[in-house]
């Protein structure tokens, strides 16, 4: 593998050399484990940790769950109320899975941002980048087909919505939606198949992560200045890393410990707070509840769905082009996945020669403006769909797509960076000054004991 | 630069949400249950009060098709005595589909359907309803007050007015806690319509509180050991982060030049 010179791992023993010729799977784990990391990496750096471990907690919860599970329309919603009731430490299994899908996107989202902000996505992380997007899809499509499965009003009603998008497809789209839905209306063969897909994809995104991690053990981290390892030789590269094992291993497992800390005390305290009340209605398909409102994570990309209504010139004009096939609700779920695609579209979009924004004085406002606008649109896309809701989701949207369509080309053109450190070294020192560099030395001439 | 971030964000939301109105709901009363915060427990004397006004009042129409009536026995809730549960079980009828015909219920059965055709079953109801919303849905008012479904259930019970309208054949009773303001069911609570062995106060606010929380029972059966289970979770991760920090920061100290501890 390329990238920064390191030692390898040298079978000893003869049991060693007579695995390694034939598997040389010790080799694979220690290079994995050992792998240089910039020294300077912050406390933005830990996500991927947790996003690991929720993953392997949403699977092994999952898998205990479906063994009392019932996909079946009469009886999904009882036989969660037996896993509640029934099933010894079920209820534990349950609020874990469907508040580790919370902790999930609270990870996902930090991890996005931090890569948005010290410019991940730049040469050469861009298949990082693009396989990171995969997942987050991946990530959304199982855990709306998650929801349904409880089978309560908001599981059916969010799916009927959900797959209702695919609905306003021109031509294709009566005939997809039909097809995903296995029937005209969301019913059991709904229930079943998102049941199945649900199974299959978590490991799909494992998969995925391997490779995720594979691309940037290619490239190595980025950091936060966004200056890459020196890797002249391995002594140049070693003033600016440190092994994976055991630095950042044990920094990531005290931050992993803090944040379970904080997730346990949802799960044990207040493990509904972020579901819906509606969703302890069984399904009823007669019934539509006042306000269909999908799950937080969901939000800021769902006031971007609505957005875009008939009264919005650019939806008029785009119908009018287009002599009326695409509709405001077409215009709508076209929005909403290329707010996504213009975010996996990052890499190409930005123009500046700067990776770390910490850099980049004027980018820096404009980043902030992103997390506030993010922000926004997550407390706006749970409100009803009334002024003055629309014009604050619309103006929030249009912020979303200048700052990846015009903000981020124009920026590097216009901006002038500040100066940034020569190495990562440079700036690990400038943040801990070796305040006592006799005191230090005469540590390391002390006789050893 | 992150923190400076997030403290605009939260700026900028909050800037953002001044001075929107709220939704109009109906008004729901803030009761001081005893199973709230991270170390509320259910009182069983309040179940078993709840579970005899349930069963005397609220089982003419509404069912708890979900609950077992073993569950009334169960740890963490009204702990009623095996054999009274037994007995308890035999005031219900149920359908036996291997006899096809109805039997007398034994614990193992659940509680019965609701009787009445729009009369809702009750086992979820404390947790299917929100009491608190807002502010200008910042879910606030829920994080400090909770959810809210059993102080609904009780502010339904209370807030009636007495005034009646009929409409396109059906009564409904004007209610300031439900939303829209009418509800078609009667008032089924005057205070005083159910007799406590103990003497215990049976005014309408009392009953409306006691039949609540078991209503509240009825949906976190396992509120309790929930609760438990997260309190041991949070002190051993919390040991568990004094640990790794302290050790993290051993490891690192020679890296950053920093005495040795």
């Amino acid at each position: 593998m390329a990238g920064i010179p390191h030692d390898h791992y040298e079978p000893k023993s003869g049991g060693e050399k007579w695995l390694h010729s034939r598997l040389p799977i010790v080799g694979l784990m220690y290079d994995t484990l050992m792998i240089p990391t910039p020294k300077n990496l912050n406390w933005m750096w830990i996500w991927g940790i947790v996003l690991t471990f929720v993953l392997v907690l949403q699977i092994v919860t999952g898998i205990v769950l479906v063994m009392h599970y019932t996909p079946h329309v009469d009886h999904a919603f009882s036989s969660v109320e037996h896993i509640m009731r029934n099933v010894n430490g079920g209820y534990m299994l349950r609020y874990l899975h469907s508040n580790g899908a919370s902790l999930f996107f609270v990870a996902v989202y930090a991890h996005i941002f931090r890569g948005l902000y010290y410019g991940s996505y730049k040469a050469p992380r861009e298949i990082t980048w693009i396989i990171g997007m995969l997942i987050y899809l991946l990530m959304m499509g199982t855990a709306f087909m998650g929801y349904v499965l409880p089978w309560g009003q908001m599981s059916f009603w969010g799916a009927t919505v959900i797959t209702g998008l695919f609905g306003a497809i021109p031509f294709i789209g009566d005939a997809l939606q039909t097809w995903l839905l296995g029937g005209p209306a969301v019913d059991n063969a709904t229930l079943n198949r998102f049941f199945s897909l649900h199974y299959l994809l978590p490991f799909v995104i494992a998969g995925l992560v391997i490779v995720h991690i594979w691309a940037f053990h290619t490239t190595g981290n980025n950091n936060p200045t966004g200056v890459e390892v020196r890797r002249t030789s391995k002594e140049e590269a070693e003033k600016d890393t440190l092994p994976f094992w055991p630095y950042f291993v044990i920094k990531d497992l005290f931050a992993l410990a803090v944040i379970l800390a904080v997730f346990f005390a949802v799960v044990g305290f207040m493990p509904n707070y972020l579901g819906h009340p509606d969703n302890y209605i069984e399904a009823n398909a007669l019934a539509t509840p006042a306000h269909i409102v999908p799950e937080w994570y969901f939000l800021p990309f769902y006031a971007i769905l609505r957005a875009f209504t008939d009264e919005v010139w650019v939806v008029q004009i785009a119908s009018f082009v287009t002599g009326g096939i695409i509709d405001a609700k077409f215009f709508g779920v076209m929005a909403m996945f290329g707010a996504i695609a213009v975010m996996a579209l990052a890499p190409w979009l930005d123009t500046s020669s700067v990776r770390s924004g910490r850099y980049r004085p004027m980018f820096k406002w404009w980043f902030a403006l992103l997390v506030a606008d993010f922000f926004v649109l997550m407390w706006v896309g749970a409100m009803p769909a009334e002024e003055p809701f629309n014009t604050i989701s619309l103006i929030a949207s249009a912020y979303w797509f200048a700052y990846f369509l015009v903000i981020l080309p124009l920026l590097g053109v216009i901006e002038k960076p500040a100066p940034q450190p020569a190495t990562i070294e440079e700036d690990f020192n400038a943040h801990y000054p070796k305040s006592s560099e006799a005191a230090a030395d005469g540590y390391s001439q002390a006789p050893a004991e | 630069m992150f923190r400076t971030l997030t403290l605009s964000a939260v700026a900028a939301f909050g800037l953002a949400t001044a001075g929107l109105a709220a939704g109009g709901a109906g008004h729901v009363e803030d009761f001081d249950f005893s199973f709230e915060g991270p170390f509320g427990t259910y009182d069983q004397n309040q179940l078993q009060r709840g579970l005899q006004i349930y069963t005397e009042v609220c089982a003419a129409c509404h069912g708890l098709k979900i609950v077992p009536i073993r569950a009334l026995a169960e740890e963490g809730g009204p702990e009623l005595p095996e054999d009274q549960v037994r007995a308890y079980a035999e005031n219900f009828e149920v359908f036996d589909p291997e006899l096809d015909d109805f039997r007398t219920a034994v614990p193992s059965d659940h509680f019965p359907e609701s009787g009445l055709e729009n009369a809702p079953d009750l086992s979820l109801m404390a947790k299917a309803r929100a009491g608190f919303h807002g502010p200008y849905g910042l879910g606030i008012n829920q994080f400090f007050k909770g959810i809210g479904g059993p102080e609904y259930i009780a502010s339904l019970l209370t807030e009636y007015t007495g005034e009646e309208k009929e409409e396109a054949g059906v009564v409904l009773y004007e209610n300031k806690a439900f939303p829209g303001g009418w509800i078609a069911m009667a008032p089924p609570l005057y205070g005083e319509d159910v007799e406590f062995a103990d003497g215990h106060e049976n005014d309408l606010h009392h009953l409306a509180e006691d039949v609540s929380a078991f209503l509240m029972w009825t949906a976190e059966p396992k509120m309790m050991a929930r609760k438990q289970a997260g309190f041991v979770g949070v002190v051993f991760l919390t040991l568990l982060s004094v640990l790794l920090y302290l050790t993290n920061k051993r490891l690192w100290a020679p890296v950053k030049g920093k005495e040795q501890g």
